[in-house]
Protein backbone atom coordinates (compact mmCIF):
# COMPACT_ATOMS: atom_id res chain seq x y z
CA UNK A 1 0.00 0.00 0.00
CA UNK A 2 1.37 3.41 -0.87
CA UNK A 3 1.83 6.07 1.75
CA UNK A 4 -1.05 8.05 0.32
CA UNK A 5 -3.37 5.07 0.51
CA UNK A 6 -2.45 4.53 4.16
CA UNK A 7 -3.03 8.18 4.85
CA UNK A 8 -6.43 8.04 3.17
CA UNK A 9 -7.42 5.03 5.19
CA UNK A 10 -6.37 6.52 8.54
CA UNK A 11 -7.69 9.99 7.83
CA UNK A 12 -10.54 9.88 5.30
CA UNK A 13 -10.79 12.98 3.13
CA UNK A 14 -13.83 14.38 4.91
CA UNK A 15 -11.94 14.43 8.22
CA UNK A 16 -8.92 16.22 6.89
CA UNK A 17 -10.19 19.73 7.49
CA UNK A 18 -11.19 19.13 11.10
CA UNK A 19 -8.02 17.12 11.68
CA UNK A 20 -6.01 20.15 10.57
CA UNK A 21 -7.93 22.39 12.97
CA UNK A 22 -7.52 19.92 15.79
CA UNK A 23 -3.76 19.66 15.26
CA UNK A 24 -3.38 23.43 15.12
CA UNK A 25 -5.32 23.77 18.35
CA UNK A 26 -3.25 21.06 19.99
CA UNK A 27 0.05 22.70 19.05
CA UNK A 28 -1.13 26.09 20.23
CA UNK A 29 -2.39 24.76 23.51
CA UNK A 30 0.90 22.99 24.22
CA UNK A 31 2.76 26.22 23.52
CA UNK A 32 0.35 28.19 25.73
CA UNK A 33 0.77 25.64 28.50
CA UNK A 34 4.54 26.05 28.50
CA UNK A 35 4.33 29.83 28.55
CA UNK A 36 1.56 29.58 31.14
CA UNK A 37 3.69 27.60 33.57
CA UNK A 38 6.45 30.19 33.34
CA UNK A 39 4.00 33.06 33.81
CA UNK A 40 2.36 31.33 36.75
CA UNK A 41 5.72 30.78 38.41
CA UNK A 42 6.78 34.37 37.82
CA UNK A 43 3.50 35.89 38.95
CA UNK A 44 3.51 33.76 42.10
CA UNK A 45 7.00 35.00 42.91
CA UNK A 46 6.10 38.59 42.13
CA UNK A 47 2.84 38.40 44.10
CA UNK A 48 4.52 37.09 47.23
CA UNK A 49 7.95 38.58 46.89
CA UNK A 50 7.61 42.01 45.33
CA UNK A 51 6.29 43.59 48.54
CA UNK A 52 9.47 42.65 50.43
CA UNK A 53 11.91 44.05 47.93
CA UNK A 54 13.10 47.53 48.74
CA UNK A 55 16.34 49.43 48.78
CA UNK A 56 16.78 48.54 52.45
CA UNK A 57 16.21 44.88 51.67
CA UNK A 58 18.99 44.99 49.09
CA UNK A 59 21.47 46.89 51.23
CA UNK A 60 21.20 45.57 54.78
CA UNK A 61 22.27 42.37 56.49
CA UNK A 62 19.75 39.68 57.46
CA UNK A 63 18.43 39.69 61.02
CA UNK A 64 16.78 36.97 63.10
CA UNK A 65 18.23 34.23 60.86
CA UNK A 66 16.79 35.90 57.77
CA UNK A 67 13.21 36.43 58.95
CA UNK A 68 13.87 40.13 58.95
CA UNK A 69 16.45 42.49 57.50
CA UNK A 70 17.94 42.32 54.03
CA UNK A 71 20.21 40.15 51.95
CA UNK A 72 23.17 42.38 51.08
CA UNK A 73 25.91 39.93 52.20
CA UNK A 74 24.17 37.11 50.38
CA UNK A 75 24.09 39.06 47.12
CA UNK A 76 27.78 39.86 47.50
CA UNK A 77 28.68 36.24 48.28
CA UNK A 78 26.64 34.99 45.33
CA UNK A 79 28.32 37.44 42.95
CA UNK A 80 31.75 36.40 44.22
CA UNK A 81 31.04 32.67 43.97
CA UNK A 82 29.66 33.00 40.45
CA UNK A 83 32.56 35.30 39.56
CA UNK A 84 35.16 32.77 40.75
CA UNK A 85 33.28 30.02 38.92
CA UNK A 86 33.14 31.82 35.56
CA UNK A 87 36.65 33.24 35.81
CA UNK A 88 37.98 29.70 36.18
CA UNK A 89 35.58 27.81 33.95
CA UNK A 90 35.51 30.08 30.88
CA UNK A 91 39.25 30.04 30.08
CA UNK A 92 39.56 26.34 30.91
CA UNK A 93 36.41 25.37 29.03
CA UNK A 94 37.06 27.44 25.92
CA UNK A 95 40.68 26.27 25.86
CA UNK A 96 39.70 22.62 26.10
CA UNK A 97 37.05 22.97 23.41
CA UNK A 98 39.52 24.66 21.06
CA UNK A 99 42.06 21.91 21.70
CA UNK A 100 39.47 19.21 21.03
CA UNK A 101 37.92 20.69 17.91
CA UNK A 102 40.80 22.48 16.25
CA UNK A 103 43.96 20.74 17.31
CA UNK A 104 43.20 17.09 17.97
CA UNK A 105 41.91 14.72 15.31
CA UNK A 106 38.24 13.88 15.70
CA UNK A 107 38.84 10.21 16.44
CA UNK A 108 42.10 10.26 18.39
CA UNK A 109 42.25 8.27 21.60
CA UNK A 110 42.89 11.45 23.57
CA UNK A 111 39.86 13.17 22.07
CA UNK A 112 37.65 10.16 22.73
CA UNK A 113 38.78 9.90 26.35
CA UNK A 114 38.15 13.58 27.02
CA UNK A 115 34.74 13.40 25.35
CA UNK A 116 33.76 10.35 27.37
CA UNK A 117 34.79 11.95 30.65
CA UNK A 118 32.86 15.08 29.76
CA UNK A 119 29.71 13.07 29.13
CA UNK A 120 30.07 11.31 32.46
CA UNK A 121 30.85 14.57 34.27
CA UNK A 122 27.81 16.30 32.77
CA UNK A 123 25.58 13.61 34.25
CA UNK A 124 27.03 13.59 37.76
CA UNK A 125 24.51 14.85 40.37
CA UNK A 126 25.47 18.12 42.00
CA UNK A 127 25.58 16.62 45.48
CA UNK A 128 28.49 14.46 44.33
CA UNK A 129 30.30 17.57 43.13
CA UNK A 130 29.60 19.05 46.54
CA UNK A 131 31.20 16.11 48.33
CA UNK A 132 34.14 16.16 45.94
CA UNK A 133 34.58 19.91 46.42
CA UNK A 134 34.43 19.48 50.16
CA UNK A 135 37.01 16.69 50.13
CA UNK A 136 39.35 18.26 47.59
CA UNK A 137 39.10 22.05 47.77
CA UNK A 138 38.01 22.45 51.40
CA UNK A 139 40.07 19.69 53.04
CA UNK A 140 42.95 18.62 50.80
CA UNK A 141 43.78 22.10 49.53
CA UNK A 142 42.86 23.56 52.89
CA UNK A 143 40.50 26.24 51.56
CA UNK A 144 37.93 25.36 54.22
CA UNK A 145 34.35 26.54 53.82
CA UNK A 146 35.05 29.46 51.54
CA UNK A 147 33.77 31.36 48.55
CA UNK A 148 36.86 30.20 46.66
CA UNK A 149 36.12 26.53 47.37
CA UNK A 150 32.48 27.01 46.36
CA UNK A 151 33.33 28.86 43.16
CA UNK A 152 35.90 26.25 42.13
CA UNK A 153 33.45 23.42 42.81
CA UNK A 154 30.86 25.14 40.64
CA UNK A 155 33.51 25.61 37.95
CA UNK A 156 34.04 21.82 37.84
CA UNK A 157 30.30 21.43 37.51
CA UNK A 158 29.74 23.87 34.66
CA UNK A 159 32.91 22.93 32.78
CA UNK A 160 31.32 20.08 30.78
CA UNK A 161 28.39 22.29 29.73
CA UNK A 162 30.72 25.06 28.66
CA UNK A 163 33.06 22.78 26.76
CA UNK A 164 30.20 21.08 24.97
CA UNK A 165 28.62 24.36 23.88
CA UNK A 166 31.92 25.80 22.68
CA UNK A 167 32.63 22.62 20.75
CA UNK A 168 29.23 22.82 19.07
CA UNK A 169 29.81 26.49 18.29
CA UNK A 170 33.21 25.80 16.70
CA UNK A 171 31.94 22.77 14.76
CA UNK A 172 29.14 24.87 13.31
CA UNK A 173 31.68 27.18 11.66
CA UNK A 174 31.97 26.09 8.02
CA UNK A 175 35.17 24.20 7.20
CA UNK A 176 35.54 26.51 4.20
CA UNK A 177 36.90 29.19 6.51
CA UNK A 178 39.63 26.89 7.79
CA UNK A 179 40.61 25.67 4.35
CA UNK A 180 40.62 29.04 2.66
CA UNK A 181 42.55 30.56 5.57
CA UNK A 182 45.10 27.76 5.42
CA UNK A 183 45.41 28.19 1.64
CA UNK A 184 46.31 31.84 2.20
CA UNK A 185 49.09 30.81 4.55
CA UNK A 186 47.33 32.01 7.69
CA UNK A 187 48.32 30.34 10.94
CA UNK A 188 45.78 28.40 12.94
CA UNK A 189 46.00 30.86 15.80
CA UNK A 190 45.21 33.83 13.58
CA UNK A 191 42.35 31.96 11.93
CA UNK A 192 40.99 31.02 15.31
CA UNK A 193 41.19 34.50 16.71
CA UNK A 194 39.94 36.46 13.71
CA UNK A 195 37.40 34.06 12.21
CA UNK A 196 36.50 30.98 14.20
CA UNK A 197 36.03 32.31 17.73
CA UNK A 198 33.88 35.29 16.71
CA UNK A 199 31.75 33.01 14.55
CA UNK A 200 31.41 30.54 17.44
CA UNK A 201 30.58 33.29 19.90
CA UNK A 202 26.78 32.87 19.95
CA UNK A 203 27.21 29.16 20.73
CA UNK A 204 29.75 29.96 23.39
CA UNK A 205 27.42 32.47 25.01
CA UNK A 206 24.65 29.88 25.16
CA UNK A 207 27.11 27.63 26.99
CA UNK A 208 28.03 30.36 29.44
CA UNK A 209 24.36 31.08 30.06
CA UNK A 210 23.49 27.43 30.65
CA UNK A 211 26.49 27.03 32.92
CA UNK A 212 25.69 30.22 34.76
CA UNK A 213 22.09 29.15 35.18
CA UNK A 214 23.25 25.92 36.74
CA UNK A 215 25.83 27.69 38.92
CA UNK A 216 23.56 30.40 40.23
CA UNK A 217 20.79 27.95 41.08
CA UNK A 218 23.10 25.47 42.76
CA UNK A 219 22.42 24.63 46.38
CA UNK A 220 23.63 21.13 47.13
CA UNK A 221 27.19 21.62 45.98
CA UNK A 222 27.54 24.90 47.83
CA UNK A 223 26.32 23.84 51.26
CA UNK A 224 29.41 21.61 51.54
CA UNK A 225 31.90 24.07 50.11
CA UNK A 226 31.09 27.72 50.59
CA UNK A 227 28.97 27.06 53.67
CA UNK A 228 26.04 29.07 54.88
CA UNK A 229 27.46 31.87 56.99
CA UNK A 230 25.32 34.93 56.25
CA UNK A 231 27.83 37.62 57.25
CA UNK A 232 29.38 39.98 54.72
CA UNK A 233 32.45 38.18 53.32
CA UNK A 234 35.75 39.99 53.73
CA UNK A 235 37.81 37.92 51.32
CA UNK A 236 37.46 34.95 48.97
CA UNK A 237 38.62 32.73 51.81
CA UNK A 238 35.62 33.66 53.95
CA UNK A 239 32.59 31.46 54.01
CA UNK A 240 29.62 33.00 52.18
CA UNK A 241 26.00 32.09 51.69
CA UNK A 242 24.73 31.94 48.13
CA UNK A 243 21.20 33.10 47.24
CA UNK A 244 19.97 29.60 46.52
CA UNK A 245 21.30 28.33 49.85
CA UNK A 246 19.60 31.27 51.55
CA UNK A 247 16.29 30.45 49.89
CA UNK A 248 16.62 26.80 50.85
CA UNK A 249 17.40 27.72 54.46
CA UNK A 250 14.56 30.22 54.75
CA UNK A 251 12.03 27.92 53.19
CA UNK A 252 13.00 24.72 54.98
CA UNK A 253 14.57 25.58 58.30
CA UNK A 254 13.27 28.96 59.43
CA UNK A 255 9.63 29.28 60.36
CA UNK A 256 8.32 32.66 59.29
CA UNK A 257 10.99 32.97 56.62
CA UNK A 258 8.69 32.41 53.62
CA UNK A 259 8.19 36.06 52.73
CA UNK A 260 11.91 36.70 52.48
CA UNK A 261 12.41 33.40 50.71
CA UNK A 262 9.98 34.58 48.02
CA UNK A 263 11.72 37.91 47.74
CA UNK A 264 15.13 36.21 47.40
CA UNK A 265 13.81 33.82 44.79
CA UNK A 266 12.39 36.70 42.80
CA UNK A 267 15.76 38.45 42.96
CA UNK A 268 17.47 35.26 41.81
CA UNK A 269 15.23 35.03 38.74
CA UNK A 270 15.57 38.73 37.97
CA UNK A 271 19.34 38.67 38.23
CA UNK A 272 19.47 35.62 35.98
CA UNK A 273 17.44 37.48 33.35
CA UNK A 274 19.63 40.56 33.57
CA UNK A 275 22.82 38.51 33.31
CA UNK A 276 21.34 36.61 30.33
CA UNK A 277 20.68 39.85 28.53
CA UNK A 278 24.14 41.21 29.29
CA UNK A 279 26.00 38.08 28.20
CA UNK A 280 24.15 37.56 24.95
CA UNK A 281 24.50 41.28 24.23
CA UNK A 282 28.26 41.08 24.84
CA UNK A 283 28.58 37.95 22.69
CA UNK A 284 26.81 39.56 19.74
CA UNK A 285 28.81 42.74 20.17
CA UNK A 286 32.05 40.74 20.19
CA UNK A 287 31.03 38.84 17.07
CA UNK A 288 29.74 41.84 15.16
CA UNK A 289 32.77 43.94 15.99
CA UNK A 290 34.95 41.29 14.37
CA UNK A 291 33.06 39.60 11.61
CA UNK A 292 30.17 40.56 9.35
CA UNK A 293 27.51 37.94 9.02
CA UNK A 294 24.73 38.54 6.57
CA UNK B 1 49.51 45.77 -18.42
CA UNK B 2 48.60 46.91 -14.95
CA UNK B 3 51.30 47.10 -12.34
CA UNK B 4 50.91 44.44 -9.74
CA UNK B 5 51.50 45.26 -6.09
CA UNK B 6 54.92 43.79 -5.70
CA UNK B 7 55.90 43.57 -9.31
CA UNK B 8 58.31 46.42 -9.64
CA UNK B 9 60.58 43.52 -10.41
CA UNK B 10 59.63 41.25 -13.28
CA UNK B 11 57.11 38.54 -12.29
CA UNK B 12 58.75 35.38 -11.04
CA UNK B 13 57.65 32.53 -13.21
CA UNK B 14 58.00 29.31 -11.33
CA UNK B 15 57.44 25.74 -12.17
CA UNK B 16 56.04 22.90 -10.15
CA UNK B 17 57.00 19.33 -10.77
CA UNK B 18 55.64 16.17 -9.23
CA UNK B 19 57.63 12.95 -9.31
CA UNK B 20 55.83 9.64 -8.73
CA UNK B 21 53.37 11.43 -6.47
CA UNK B 22 50.96 9.12 -4.66
CA UNK B 23 48.31 10.11 -2.15
CA UNK B 24 46.57 7.78 0.25
CA UNK B 25 43.59 8.54 2.46
CA UNK B 26 44.07 5.84 5.07
CA UNK B 27 44.40 2.62 3.05
CA UNK B 28 42.70 3.93 -0.06
CA UNK B 29 44.83 5.50 -2.77
CA UNK B 30 43.34 8.71 -4.17
CA UNK B 31 45.83 8.70 -7.05
CA UNK B 32 49.04 6.90 -7.85
CA UNK B 33 52.37 7.64 -9.43
CA UNK B 34 51.64 11.00 -10.99
CA UNK B 35 54.61 12.65 -12.68
CA UNK B 36 53.62 15.99 -14.13
CA UNK B 37 55.29 19.32 -14.77
CA UNK B 38 53.52 22.69 -14.76
CA UNK B 39 55.19 24.95 -17.31
CA UNK B 40 56.05 28.41 -16.00
CA UNK B 41 53.59 31.10 -17.01
CA UNK B 42 51.31 28.61 -18.74
CA UNK B 43 47.82 27.39 -17.96
CA UNK B 44 47.66 23.66 -17.39
CA UNK B 45 44.14 22.27 -17.28
CA UNK B 46 43.35 19.06 -15.47
CA UNK B 47 40.37 17.06 -16.75
CA UNK B 48 38.76 13.74 -15.96
CA UNK B 49 35.58 12.21 -14.52
CA UNK B 50 34.49 12.76 -10.90
CA UNK B 51 36.46 10.95 -8.25
CA UNK B 52 39.60 10.52 -10.32
CA UNK B 53 41.77 12.44 -7.87
CA UNK B 54 42.07 15.78 -9.69
CA UNK B 55 41.16 17.87 -6.65
CA UNK B 56 43.23 15.68 -4.34
CA UNK B 57 46.21 16.21 -6.63
CA UNK B 58 45.68 19.98 -6.52
CA UNK B 59 45.43 19.90 -2.73
CA UNK B 60 48.82 18.23 -2.47
CA UNK B 61 50.66 21.03 -4.20
CA UNK B 62 50.09 23.58 -1.43
CA UNK B 63 49.98 20.89 1.26
CA UNK B 64 46.40 21.78 2.12
CA UNK B 65 45.71 18.05 1.92
CA UNK B 66 47.41 17.79 5.30
CA UNK B 67 44.25 19.23 6.85
CA UNK B 68 42.52 16.01 5.87
CA UNK B 69 42.81 13.21 8.38
CA UNK B 70 44.91 10.17 7.46
CA UNK B 71 46.33 11.64 4.27
CA UNK B 72 49.75 10.25 3.39
CA UNK B 73 51.81 11.57 0.52
CA UNK B 74 54.69 9.75 -1.09
CA UNK B 75 56.83 10.82 -4.01
CA UNK B 76 58.17 14.30 -4.49
CA UNK B 77 56.78 17.75 -5.27
CA UNK B 78 59.32 20.30 -6.41
CA UNK B 79 58.75 24.04 -6.50
CA UNK B 80 61.65 25.44 -8.49
CA UNK B 81 63.79 22.39 -7.68
CA UNK B 82 63.07 22.59 -3.96
CA UNK B 83 61.13 19.83 -2.27
CA UNK B 84 58.07 21.59 -0.84
CA UNK B 85 58.32 19.56 2.34
CA UNK B 86 61.55 21.41 3.15
CA UNK B 87 59.84 24.79 2.76
CA UNK B 88 58.04 26.64 5.52
CA UNK B 89 54.36 25.83 4.96
CA UNK B 90 53.19 29.42 5.56
CA UNK B 91 55.61 30.72 2.92
CA UNK B 92 54.78 27.88 0.58
CA UNK B 93 51.10 28.80 0.67
CA UNK B 94 51.94 32.41 0.11
CA UNK B 95 53.82 31.43 -3.05
CA UNK B 96 51.07 29.05 -4.20
CA UNK B 97 47.64 30.69 -4.22
CA UNK B 98 44.41 28.75 -4.45
CA UNK B 99 40.85 29.32 -5.58
CA UNK B 100 38.13 26.92 -4.44
CA UNK B 101 35.10 25.50 -6.16
CA UNK B 102 32.69 27.51 -4.05
CA UNK B 103 33.52 31.18 -3.52
CA UNK B 104 34.59 31.43 0.11
CA UNK B 105 35.32 34.99 1.18
CA UNK B 106 35.69 35.47 4.92
CA UNK B 107 32.73 36.96 6.80
CA UNK B 108 34.61 40.26 6.95
CA UNK B 109 34.40 43.45 4.94
CA UNK B 110 35.64 43.44 1.35
CA UNK B 111 38.70 45.37 2.43
CA UNK B 112 39.45 43.18 5.47
CA UNK B 113 39.29 40.06 3.31
CA UNK B 114 42.46 41.21 1.55
CA UNK B 115 43.97 43.14 4.45
CA UNK B 116 43.87 40.35 7.03
CA UNK B 117 46.14 37.93 5.12
CA UNK B 118 48.47 40.78 4.14
CA UNK B 119 48.93 41.88 7.73
CA UNK B 120 49.44 38.31 8.77
CA UNK B 121 52.28 38.04 6.28
CA UNK B 122 53.97 41.03 7.84
CA UNK B 123 52.89 43.96 5.68
CA UNK B 124 52.21 46.68 8.22
CA UNK B 125 52.04 50.02 6.44
CA UNK B 126 48.43 51.03 5.84
CA UNK B 127 49.40 52.98 2.70
CA UNK B 128 51.07 49.94 1.23
CA UNK B 129 48.10 47.77 2.16
CA UNK B 130 45.61 50.17 0.54
CA UNK B 131 47.77 50.20 -2.56
CA UNK B 132 47.85 46.42 -2.79
CA UNK B 133 44.09 46.19 -2.18
CA UNK B 134 43.42 48.59 -5.03
CA UNK B 135 45.87 46.86 -7.35
CA UNK B 136 44.58 43.38 -6.76
CA UNK B 137 40.95 44.45 -7.08
CA UNK B 138 41.91 46.24 -10.33
CA UNK B 139 43.49 43.05 -11.60
CA UNK B 140 40.27 41.11 -11.21
CA UNK B 141 38.15 43.98 -12.54
CA UNK B 142 36.32 44.48 -9.27
CA UNK B 143 37.71 47.87 -8.25
CA UNK B 144 35.17 49.98 -10.13
CA UNK B 145 32.32 47.90 -8.71
CA UNK B 146 33.34 48.00 -5.06
CA UNK B 147 35.64 50.99 -4.51
CA UNK B 148 32.88 52.98 -2.78
CA UNK B 149 31.85 50.16 -0.48
CA UNK B 150 35.05 48.52 0.66
CA UNK B 151 33.73 48.42 4.22
CA UNK B 152 30.59 46.47 3.38
CA UNK B 153 30.40 42.71 4.01
CA UNK B 154 32.07 40.57 1.38
CA UNK B 155 29.19 38.13 1.67
CA UNK B 156 26.82 40.76 0.27
CA UNK B 157 28.55 40.48 -3.11
CA UNK B 158 27.15 38.22 -5.85
CA UNK B 159 28.66 34.77 -6.35
CA UNK B 160 30.76 35.85 -9.30
CA UNK B 161 31.99 38.94 -7.48
CA UNK B 162 32.82 36.84 -4.43
CA UNK B 163 34.91 34.50 -6.55
CA UNK B 164 36.76 37.46 -8.08
CA UNK B 165 37.35 38.83 -4.58
CA UNK B 166 38.83 35.48 -3.59
CA UNK B 167 41.10 35.64 -6.62
CA UNK B 168 42.11 39.20 -5.68
CA UNK B 169 42.80 38.02 -2.14
CA UNK B 170 45.12 35.34 -3.52
CA UNK B 171 46.80 37.74 -5.97
CA UNK B 172 47.41 40.28 -3.20
CA UNK B 173 49.95 37.90 -1.67
CA UNK B 174 51.90 38.00 -4.94
CA UNK B 175 51.94 34.25 -5.58
CA UNK B 176 53.92 32.46 -8.27
CA UNK B 177 51.55 29.57 -8.81
CA UNK B 178 47.74 29.62 -8.86
CA UNK B 179 45.75 26.46 -8.19
CA UNK B 180 42.12 26.56 -9.31
CA UNK B 181 39.68 23.89 -8.22
CA UNK B 182 36.76 24.06 -10.66
CA UNK B 183 36.61 27.80 -10.07
CA UNK B 184 33.58 28.36 -12.30
CA UNK B 185 31.43 25.37 -11.47
CA UNK B 186 29.36 27.22 -8.85
CA UNK B 187 28.91 30.32 -11.02
CA UNK B 188 26.41 31.45 -13.63
CA UNK B 189 27.58 31.49 -17.27
CA UNK B 190 28.27 35.24 -17.35
CA UNK B 191 30.34 35.27 -14.14
CA UNK B 192 32.10 32.17 -15.30
CA UNK B 193 33.04 33.87 -18.56
CA UNK B 194 34.44 36.84 -16.64
CA UNK B 195 36.62 34.53 -14.55
CA UNK B 196 37.80 32.68 -17.64
CA UNK B 197 38.76 35.96 -19.29
CA UNK B 198 40.72 36.85 -16.17
CA UNK B 199 42.76 33.68 -16.44
CA UNK B 200 43.59 34.48 -20.03
CA UNK B 201 44.61 38.03 -19.06
CA UNK B 202 46.80 36.75 -16.24
CA UNK B 203 48.37 34.05 -18.36
CA UNK B 204 52.10 34.61 -18.61
CA UNK B 205 52.26 36.25 -15.20
CA UNK B 206 51.45 33.22 -13.09
CA UNK B 207 51.73 29.48 -13.50
CA UNK B 208 48.20 28.06 -13.50
CA UNK B 209 46.78 24.67 -12.72
CA UNK B 210 43.04 24.62 -13.39
CA UNK B 211 40.91 21.62 -12.52
CA UNK B 212 37.74 21.62 -14.58
CA UNK B 213 34.81 19.40 -15.47
CA UNK B 214 34.11 21.53 -18.45
CA UNK B 215 35.94 20.15 -21.49
CA UNK B 216 35.16 23.21 -23.60
CA UNK B 217 36.69 25.40 -20.91
CA UNK B 218 39.76 23.19 -20.67
CA UNK B 219 40.19 23.56 -24.41
CA UNK B 220 39.57 27.33 -24.46
CA UNK B 221 41.95 28.38 -21.72
CA UNK B 222 44.53 25.59 -21.57
CA UNK B 223 48.07 25.69 -22.91
CA UNK B 224 48.61 22.19 -21.69
CA UNK B 225 46.06 19.61 -20.59
CA UNK B 226 46.31 16.47 -18.50
CA UNK B 227 43.72 13.71 -18.21
CA UNK B 228 43.17 11.76 -14.99
CA UNK B 229 41.21 8.53 -14.90
CA UNK B 230 40.23 5.98 -12.29
CA UNK B 231 42.11 2.75 -12.86
CA UNK B 232 42.01 -0.13 -10.40
CA UNK B 233 40.26 2.01 -7.82
CA UNK B 234 42.62 4.95 -7.80
CA UNK B 235 43.35 7.98 -9.95
CA UNK B 236 46.02 7.75 -12.61
CA UNK B 237 47.48 10.26 -15.02
CA UNK B 238 46.56 8.92 -18.45
CA UNK B 239 47.96 11.48 -20.76
CA UNK B 240 49.42 14.98 -20.69
CA UNK B 241 50.37 17.23 -23.57
CA UNK B 242 49.72 20.55 -25.21
CA UNK B 243 46.02 21.30 -25.29
CA UNK B 244 45.58 21.26 -29.09
CA UNK B 245 47.49 18.02 -29.35
CA UNK B 246 45.50 16.34 -26.58
CA UNK B 247 42.18 17.36 -28.04
CA UNK B 248 42.97 16.87 -31.70
CA UNK B 249 45.38 14.01 -31.66
CA UNK B 250 45.01 12.06 -28.43
CA UNK B 251 47.50 9.23 -27.98
CA UNK B 252 45.46 7.16 -25.58
CA UNK B 253 42.18 5.39 -26.31
CA UNK B 254 40.66 6.62 -23.03
CA UNK B 255 41.47 10.21 -23.88
CA UNK B 256 39.82 9.83 -27.26
CA UNK B 257 36.73 8.28 -25.67
CA UNK B 258 36.52 10.99 -23.01
CA UNK B 259 36.92 14.03 -25.22
CA UNK B 260 34.42 12.71 -27.73
CA UNK B 261 31.94 12.06 -24.95
CA UNK B 262 31.90 8.28 -25.31
CA UNK B 263 33.15 7.80 -21.77
CA UNK B 264 33.16 9.69 -18.49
Amino acid sequence: MTKLAVLNKVFPMRWRGSMETFMTLLIWSVACFVVGVLLWLLSDLIWHGMGQISWTFLTTAPQKAGRAGGIAPILVSTALIVGVCLATAIPLGVGTAILLVEFSPQHSLFGRLVRLSLEVLAGVPSIVFGLFGNAFFSKTLGLGFSILAGGLTLACMVLPILIRATQEGLRAVPNDYRRSAAALGLSRTATLWVLLLPAAMPGLSVGILLGLGRAIAETAALIFTSGSVDRMPESLLDSGRALSVHIFDLAMNISGGEANAYASALLLILSLMVINAIISGLAHWFRDSRIQVI
Amino acid sequence: MRQHSASLTAPRLSTVQTQNLTLHYGKKAAFKDVTLTLDPGKITTLIGPSGCGKTSFLNCLNRIVELTLNSVISGRILLEDQDIRTLNVINLRRRIGMLFQKPNPFPLSIQKNIEFPLRHHGIKSQRRIDEIIENSLQQVGLWQEVKDRLKTPALSLSGGQQQRLCLARALALDPEILLMDEPCSALDPISSEIIEDLFLRLRGRYTFLVVTHNLAQAKRIGDRTALFWVQEGSGTLIEAGTTPQLFENPQHALTRAYITGKKG
